[in-house]
């Protein structure tokens, strides 16, 4: 019951159903969360881990996808260093965590916005993106393109469900961007994203597009810093960074 | 080589201000105090790995707001912006 002084968004925990490697370093992990209201794609949950002494560390993590019920996903990258994150990329089914959300409504993507959609990812950047990706599958009638910057081909998430979905639906184009080791067949020599990555054949900063970037700052910098010198309008550009903690 | 940028922005934060003020500050649009430059609290650039959290203007780095959680209080200084534009949720 919402008394007026209750915060709207409190911690409460939720249990790992699942968990599966997304990469080498990367799980994707589904939470059941009880009485979970839906999120937006692109929206964040607040993950905190207590220590039994009290001590507490929290970290944002992106929804990979919309909820199914009260079953949430979201894939984490283990920071060799970090705090949370080699936890949680250990946890097992039944292990319980606690959570806010759904955060933010600023990046977040919806169904019924009809601007073609231009989506920049870096790295883990990918994760909200997808799930921006995954609610257009369920509803929505716009044009997608998605740039994924990743160092290796190893290092791409959601790599076959990306392949199909650009084989069966005529609104999504990916192209995929390597920094460091590239396919064999890949033409474009290794390198970080160029403007020449970012401009998708057929569409001019004109055409009313909205464009969502998600990766580390510096990515982020670097791609909106190309894209404004494109020509896109800074309105047009929604961003979302993330540090190097985890 | 690209200098490793320690701030993140007000998207990290949202969930520590919503738990105070209860609502979505993302979508807020503040005006500096300092530079009297707008724009939504989700591009401002945040500093979280401290104590508390620090929200500042992308444009002039002046602090917008503070954020400081201790185990039995909150303390909140938004004098750094001179006003929040608070969009209401349709109802």
């Amino acid at each position: 019951m919402d008394d007026g002084l209750t915060p709207k968004l409190q911690w409460r925990v939720a249990r790992v159903v699942d968990s599966e490697p997304e990469t080498e370093s990367a799980q994707t992990i589904g939470l059941a969360v009880p009485g979970w209201g839906g999120h937006l794609a692109g929206q964040h949950v607040d993950l905190k881990l207590t220590a039994e002494d009290g001590y507490s560390a929290q970290r944002s993590y992106s929804l990979s996808r919309p909820a199914d019920g009260e079953r949430i996903e979201l894939t984490v990258q283990q920071i060799a260093d970090g705090e949370v994150s080699p936890y949680l990329t250990g946890v097992r089914p039944g292990e319980e965590i606690e959570l806010r959300g759904p955060i933010g409504g600023w990046f977040v993507w919806r169904p019924v916005e009809q601007a073609r959609i231009l989506l920049v990812a870096g790295g883990s950047g990918i994760v909200p993106l997808m799930a921006m990706v995954r609610q257009r599958i369920v509803m929505g009638s716009t044009e997608f393109r998605l740039v994924y910057s990743v160092r290796s081909p190893a290092d791409v998430y959601y790599a076959q469900e990306l392949g199909h979905l650009e084989r069966d639906c005529d609104w999504l184009r990916v192209a995929v961007v390597y920094t460091r080791t590239a396919t064999p067949q890949t033409a474009r020599p290794p390198g970080r994203v160029g403007s020449g990555d970012l401009a998708v054949p057929g569409w001019t900063p004109d055409d009313g597009l909205r464009v969502y970037v998600c990766g580390p700052t510096g990515f982020v910098e670097s791609v909106t810093t190309k894209l404004i010198g494109q020509g896109h309008r800074p309105s047009a550009l929604r961003t979302e960074r993330f540090g190097p903690s985890g | 080589m690209m200098t490793e940028l320690t701030h993140v922005d007000g998207n990290a934060a949202a969930g520590a201000f919503a738990e105070v003020l209860g609502f979505d500050v993302t979508t807020a649009t503040l005006t500096c105090a300092g530079c009297g430059r707008f724009g939504p609290f989700a591009e401002s650039h945040v500093y979280h790995r401290a104590p508390g959290i620090v929200v500042r203007c992308p444009g002039c780095e002046n602090v917008l707001a503070r954020l400081v959680q201790t185990p039995t209080d909150v303390w909140l200084d938004l004098r750094g912006a001179q006003s929040w534009h608070i969009p209401f949720p349709a109802r």
